[in-house]
């Protein structure tokens, strides 16, 4: 099965890349894995924001409603609409495959503009989850969001593996060695994961 | 073959043992004080032993709520942890190539702590043989721990325990192994009757005594026939003790037992003296009008005489004192003994400590003199050594008590060693009123339930872990469980001592009849 493709790379960094989707308002959803690609490089993201917002940064939209009764009516009588919008989502780079081998480290090189995203397939994400690696650097990051995204990270990586169970107090232990110290932080991710 | 992973080295030292952080999944509750590990270091292989289990917290680790139960597993092994102290005692030899050596380093850190298996086990407790005799197993093994017999009666050894924790059903398995290994030839003196012919179990019910399991290498003595034909006790001898045979110094041992004072207990030196081979039948033949004429004699004190007249008096009712006995015991047991024989001397209705002492001391004292002798002859002539002899005595800090033990001839044994061939078991409750430089001469040292603090202290002087061990002791069963260390054994080792009972089994339907070792101690 070929792997659901999303939208494409508008801006990228080592540490994090952000892709235009090309459907309006069809982000993947909150801390879905996706992969993007530099040079042999396959680069994977876990998405920790998205927004739709007018495609010039000056210009709001305003509401165009008031005589709609469905709110579908409202792009079906402004068709131009979907060509002044666009949704992006931000990825966090947490993983690269160089070579056949996947690593849960930064990629040596940030994602090309313009390379293709794509969902991680079910095979990606149970691999991704056999290391738990990459628990270190994301309780580190400097996102607003990172108390949802590790836990709904986990669970959805749980989701999809035989030994569910298992993953989760691994994980569990991974996050309490990491926050020994961080007490009330440590209680609220498990509190999220029993 | 190797065992459950159980944790990784921590930290530790030599003296104080290792400290051992538990894997994740072992539970604390399945690792107890008193089992046996093997740490696989990066050159050796260190054979320990568990002391303690600990539950240990990182910082902060109890501000956690665990009312969650994913919460409680991902903290257990995480946040909170067991872990374990372990002695390091020996180092294995390759492949069981050399012999186990006594550990003098300490494993690398994170070496890998996992369960001793049987095989390890085995390697360091050796194979039951004509020399090692299979003693029990350890607590939570089915392996068997055996004694090297041989370095066991080299040296006195000792079996304390508070009364009633199998103190008596060990050494018949001691000495039954004794007498299938030949390594010495045993005296025993049997002051409840129960080692000869028969005994009691404390759960009820008799066992077999040694004359009933090898009844052609063991002889029963008995100072008290008319109690040895009411039990049905078939005896090779019964002891009479002329008056003549007691020294002075058999009364001078008697002090604390008969209560005389000091100056009452040095006077029968004078008496003998004064009055010749046959004193004390003399003296007791005295009428008080005697004994006054005689203290001027001696110039003695007349009361000192008239108590020292009195307290002795108790003697005369004795009956298995005699003015002349017919044939002296001395010899008959040493002929016995000789001969390869065992003797139990029975003491029949004399439970009392006043005929025991004054019987044992007496024959000891005869029969190490005539070893000194035999000893010398030999050394001089280049001949064999004389036979080794193993003396097994009750209550034994009546005898080897600081104030007795430079007097008497059992400190004097147990201080030679085995420069004459003659050693001591001493069997006790109370090891802690035995003279400590007799404890410090006690080579191997097996020990039941103690709970006084003294005696633990005085079992346990001497020895490198004695804090560990004290732990291990006091967490006996008060049943059928041992601590054992000491020449006889590679490392201290906690036993549930075999079932007496197990020995003779085999032995019920050929009665009388002697099997081979193999047989005998089937099971």
């Amino acid at each position: 099965m070929p792997a659901t493709r999303v939208g494409e790379v508008v801006q990228a960094s080592t540490q994090e890349f952000v892709t235009q989707c090309y459907e309006l308002h069809q982000p993947p959803p909150f801390a879905s894995l996706v992969k993007s690609r530099e040079g042999e490089t396959d680069v994977f993201g876990v998405v920790y924001h998205a927004e739709t917002a007018s495609l010039e940064p000056g210009r709001r939209p305003v509401a165009r409603g008031r005589e709609e009764t469905e709110e579908e009516g409202v792009y079906k009588a402004h068709p131009q609409l979907s060509r002044l919008l666009r949704t992006e989502f931000k990825a966090w780079v947490v993983g690269h495959r160089a070579g056949g081998k996947l690593v849960q480290a930064l990629s040596p090189r940030p994602p090309k503009l313009h390379s293709f995203v794509y969902l991680a397939k079910a095979e990606e994400l149970t691999e991704f989850g056999s290391s738990l690696h990459f628990l270190g650097p994301l309780v580190m990051a400097p996102l607003s969001s990172r108390e949802e995204l590790i836990p709904t990270f986990l669970l959805h990586l749980a989701v999809l593996r035989e030994d569910r169970e298992e993953f989760l107090l691994r994980a569990g232990k991974e996050l309490t060695l990491l926050l020994w110290g961080e007490a009330a932080r440590l209680q609220s991710l498990l509190r999220r994961l029993s | 073959m190797n065992g459950k992973l159980l944790g990784r080295v921590v930290g530790g030292s030599l003296g104080q043992g290792l400290t051992v952080r538990l894997e994740e999944g072992v539970s604390v509750e399945a690792v107890g004080v008193g089992r046996y590990v093997v740490i696989q270091g990066e050159k050796g292989r260190f054979f320990g032993l568990i002391t303690d289990v600990e539950l240990g917290a990182l910082e902060r680790g109890m501000e956690m709520d665990v009312s969650d139960p994913y919460v409680a597993r991902v903290l257990s092994g995480t946040g909170v942890f067991g872990t374990v102290k372990v002695l390091p005692q020996l180092v294995l030899g390759v492949a069981g190539l050399e012999a186990p050596q006594p550990a003098r380093t300490i494993p690398a850190p994170f070496s890998p702590v996992r369960e001793a298996s049987e095989q390890d086990v085995a390697t360091v407790f050796g194979a039951e043989d004509q020399r090692h005799l299979y003693i029990g197993s350890p607590l939570d093994l089915d392996v068997k721990v055996c004694l090297d017999l041989d370095r066991f009666v080299q040296r006195s050894a000792g079996v304390f325990g508070k009364s009633g924790t199998g103190k008596t059903m060990l050494t018949r398995v001691l000495l039954a192994g004794i007498l299938q290994g030949g390594q010495a030839s045993s005296l025993v003196f049997d002051m409840h009757s129960e080692y000869g012919w028969e005994g009691e179990r404390e759960e009820g019910g008799m066992v077999k005594g040694l004359k009933q399991l090898f009844p052609s290498r063991v002889a029963v003595f008995t100072l008290d026939e008319e109690s040895a034909r009411r039990r049905r006790v078939k005896t090779d001898f019964t002891v009479l003790i002329g008056y003549d045979e007691i020294e002075p110094e058999d009364i001078a041992l008697l002090r604390d037992t008969l209560n005389l004072t000091e100056l009452a207990a040095q006077t029968p030196y004078r008496l003998a003296r004064q009055l010749g081979k046959g004193w004390l039948r003399s003296f007791l033949g005295y009428s008080p009008a005697q004994v006054k004429d005689l203290a001027e004699s001696l110039g003695e004190h007349e009361s000192t005489l008239l108590h020292l007249h009195r307290r002795l008096g108790q003697l005369e009712r004795l009956p298995f004192l005699v003015p002349q006995s017919p044939e002296s015991a001395v010899d008959r047991i040493l002929g016995y003994l000789e001969k390869g024989l065992t003797v139990v001397l029975e003491f029949g209705r004399y439970r009392d400590i006043v005929p025991y002492m004054l019987v044992a001391n007496l024959l000891t004292r005869r029969l190490h003199d005539l070893y000194v002798l035999r000893t010398e002859k030999a050394r001089g002539e280049g001949a064999s050594h004389p036979r080794p002899l193993l003396i097994v005595i009750e209550e034994a800090h009546k005898f080897l008590s600081p104030e007795l033990s430079r007097q008497t001839i059992f400190g004097t044994i147990a201080r030679e060693m085995r420069k004459f061939y003659v050693s001591l078991l001493v069997i006790d409750q109370r090891p802690s009123g035995i003279d400590e430089e007799v404890m410090s001469q006690v080579g191997s040292k097996i020990t039941c339930l103690l709970d006084n603090e003294k005696d633990v202290d005085s079992v346990l002087a001497g020895t490198r872990e004695r804090a560990e061990l004290r732990k291990v002791l006091s967490r006996l069963d008060s049943r059928q469980q041992a601590l054992m260390f000491g020449d006889a054994l590679p490392v201290p080792v906690v036993v549930r001592v075999r079932d007496y009972g197990s020995i003779y089994k085999g032995l019920a339907d050929v009665k009388g009849a002697e099997r081979d070792r193999k047989d005998l101690w089937e099971e």
